[in-house]
């Protein structure tokens, strides 16, 4: 079952859908629409079906048997017949019995706390310090959007390439013999680095194209009024990059409740690698088939990605309208 | 949890499965509905390929052998198998080994190929229990060159057959004779003998045992042969099969001898693969290492003489040292195949000496499962590994085959691995493993 991804993409057609579901209501109340012809009418009534029945059935359909599985023990052979209905045992079992699960949530609360504090950080400095038109910005740029266009699979093969206990890079510079994918502590935090090489990148193109679209009779003003470099970028163009700003606020918290395909690539999300994703991933994808505990864990994935997607967005739209 | 063979295979499993997993999904998809428009075809015909005699018509045979090796031994036996019967069209559907597995529950329902390749042992079993495949009881009276042990392997729940065997690997310790021949060390018969050997390879500036667990199956092998050889074979198939207690002294006192080894083994095995330990033993660096056959694969070919091994040494007097993994491949047919005649005709093909000699020539990895298959292609270790399986007296096929697959790949592997990071913990994790189980074997 696709449950991680179906989850992401349900949160991004969650807007989508809340905005397919506005344009009906605007239209058809009105007296003018019985003046659209037949042919008008069926195209309006094409526009909100298709999106609709989309949305319904690929997005909120598997989302919800994905909550009703999670209630039964089915083990993705059979009918409805063998589906048995279990009540919340799933859910009991991977509160009380299932080791993994405690530390899969620490780890994606650490990788959402590390995303913002670092590579986000250092992508919008890596963005303003490029925005300046150093010498070789254009090498500097794409050196580092590189690591987004690399495939997933290459990009662990070649941390894989350094950070291997024996034949690795970084060991061998280092004289060191530290166990870096290995080490239950320590490996969240190479794979973190790992993670930030990617993100840095996504960050600072994003937030780049967002200063070269800051009109620079601002700069220019603040100039003129002897504002300092950084009192300039603190107190004129980051109130104007609001925009900017959220979308990068949303894409680093969208990336790390995703987080997966790093850590499914290095170990299948075991051994201090633990993420919800990868939980989910490892018992339904695959042989196991543990479809009705892998929906709980799914299920409870989607209420921690709705609960923090549900008090954020609001928030800024909120902030937003002011 | 499959031994890669290749560089090209170990890449490819580093594709996370929900990548290649819809690309078999669709390709299933795709084939069910070919396949129920061939049934309506055929339904108004009037007629159905699987009223001919077997020899006529066309097969179709699934396929894991991905890689270039076992890809090839297949085509030659196929290619045999169409000479003896030239009515027979052949389609090989060879499909990603990861990707096989992964899918197996969606391809078994889906429309599966008449005949197709699999696991000997409970993963057999589960499937055969669940209704997924054919009986073949009547086609194994007239297969012949098997022992009573690769029997029982194909044999289910029900004490039908659903398997024929194709060929096998045995796990065992492995070390290179240059290295045991330059200090003098010889083969221990005794775990104290074992441990005392350890102490001196570490004397001489060796780490005694190859380890390594990243991908979380290879400390099963570890495990498996201990509890063989502590509690002996009937013992660890019940507790395979969800029987008998994880939290029992009995597996108490297998991570107790465990533990007391582990200093004898290479640090830090959660990091690194089992191509990197079977490197540290080819390097000279580790003095032997517990694997399975395909460890050669990390070998040079003019290094490949230099390999040896020894079966793991008997630790209980009571229990003695006649058993071991030596998990077995083969082949099964679909509940309903389009063509049960040629395929029956095919399996006892693929069950036959003259197609395992083709499989123990063809593939340097595996040996043939038939005893009746020509050996006389098999190298010196591939002789020695033939011999130590045909003188096993109970073979078990390595505790991912052995038990549910949910269980060993969601609960076994964090476990093992849990206790390797910190083995003073053994009575709690066994606790966890335990329940866990509990709510699995169900």
């Amino acid at each position: 079952m696709k449950a991680t991804a179906a989850d992401t993409a349900a949160q991004s057609a969650a807007k989508a859908t809340a905005a397919a579901a506005e344009v009906p209501t605007h239209v058809p109340r009105d007296k003018r629409v019985r003046r659209l012809g037949r042919g008008d009418r069926l195209v309006v009534a094409g526009m909100v079906l298709v999106p609709t029945v989309l949305v319904l059935g690929l997005v909120w359909g598997p989302a919800v048997a994905t909550v009703l599985l999670s209630f039964t023990n089915w083990d993705g052979i059979g009918g409805w017949s063998s589906i048995h209905f279990v009540g919340v045992k799933n859910y009991h079992d991977v509160i009380t019995i299932y080791p993994p699960f405690k530390p899969a949530i620490e780890h994606n609360l650490l990788w959402l706390a590390f995303l913002f504090l670092l590579p986000t950080v250092f992508g919008i400095f890596l963005a303003v310090l490029l925005d300046k038109e150093v010498r070789g910005s254009r090498f500097y740029q794409t050196a580092l959007y590189l690591p987004i266009v690399l495939s997933l699979a290459l990009t662990g093969f070649i941390w894989q390439l350094i950070y291997s206990r024996d034949q690795g890079l970084l060991n061998a510079v280092l004289h060191t013999h530290v166990d870096w994918y290995g080490n239950p502590h320590v490996n969240i935090w190479a794979v973190l680095v790992a993670a930030s090489w990617k993100h840095t990148g996504y960050i600072m193109l994003l937030y780049l194209a967002g200063l070269k679209s800051v009109d620079p009779s601002l700069r220019e003003a603040a100039a003129v009024d002897g504002a300092s470099e950084v009192r300039t970028f603190f107190g004129v163009i980051f109130p104007v990059m609001r925009p900017i700003n959220v979308i990068v606020l949303v894409v680093t918290v969208i990336e790390s409740l995703r987080a997966f395909d790093l850590v499914w690539v290095i170990n299948n999300g075991t051994n201090g690698l633990e993420l919800i994703s990868t939980l989910v991933a490892s018992n339904v994808i695959g042989e196991a088939s543990r479809i009705g505990f892998g929906s709980a864990l799914a299920t409870l994935m989607l209420v921690v990605s709705t609960v923090s997607i549900g008090i954020y967005l609001p928030t800024l739209m909120r902030e937003d309208k002011r | 949890m499959i031994r890669p063979d290749t560089e090209a295979d170990y890449l490819a499993r580093m594709v996370p499965p929900s990548f290649s997993g819809p690309i078999l999904g669709r390709r299933t998809l795709f084939r069910a509905a070919l396949g129920a428009g061939a049934a309506l075809g055929l339904a108004a015909c009037g007629g159905s390929s699987s009223a001919g005699n077997g020899s006529t018509g066309k097969l179709t045979l699934g396929s894991n052998a991905s890689d270039p090796v076992p890809k090839k031994a297949l085509q030659d036996v196929v290619a045999q198998f169409r000479a003896g019967n030239p009515g027979i069209t052949v389609a090989v559907n060879t499909i990603d080994h990861n990707t096989f597995q992964n899918n197996i529950n969606n391809y078994l329902q889906g429309r599966p190929d008449d005949v197709f390749t699999w696991f000997a042992g409970y993963r057999m079993q589960f499937f055969a229990a669940k209704g997924l495949v054919h009986d073949i009881s009547d086609l194994w009276t007239g297969l012949q060159g098997y022992t009573p042990a690769f029997k029982a392997a194909s044999t289910g729940a029900d004490k039908k057959q659903y398997f024929v065997p194709e060929s096998y690997y045995p796990w065992a310790v492995f070390y290179r004779k240059s290295v045991w021949k330059k200090f003098g060390y010889t083969e221990p018969k005794t775990l104290d003998e074992f441990t005392a050997l350890c102490q001196q390879m570490q004397k001489d500036g060796l780490i005694p045992i190859a380890f390594a667990d990243k991908d979380g199956w290879p400390a099963m092998g570890t495990f498996d042969i201990l509890n063989l050889r502590i509690n002996g074979y009937q013992f660890h198939v019940d507790l395979m099969a969800g029987t008998e207690s994880w939290d029992s002294p009995q597996v108490a006192k297998v991570f107790d001898t465990w533990t007391s080894l582990l200093p004898y083994h290479q640090k830090d095995p959660l990091g690194r693969t089992w191509e990197e330990g079977a490197q540290s033993l080819q390097q000279k660096k580790t003095g032997m290492y517990l694997l399975g056959l395909f460890v050669a694969q990390q070998f040079a070919t003019n290094e490949q003489d230099d390999i040896d091994f020894f079966n793991f040494p008997e630790v209980d007097p009571a229990i003695g040292a006649d058993a071991l993994d030596a998990p077995i491949d083969g082949y099964m047919m679909a509940k309903r195949p389009k063509n049960e005649a040629a395929a029956k005709k095919m399996l006892t093909f693929l069950g036959s000496a003259a197609s395992g000699t083709v499989v123990g020539r063809s593939d340097s990895g595996t040996l043939a499962a038939n005893t009746g298959s020509d050996t006389s292609s098999y190298g010196a270790l591939k002789k020695k590994a033939a011999q130590i399986v045909g003188s096993a007296k109970s073979i078990a096929q390595f505790m991912d085959r052995d038990t549910r697959p949910d269980f060993a790949s969601t609960v076994m592997i964090p476990s093992l691995q849990s206790y390797l990071k910190s083995p003073k913990d053994v009575a709690g994790i066994l606790k966890s493993i335990e329940q866990q189980k509990k709510s699995i074997f169900t």
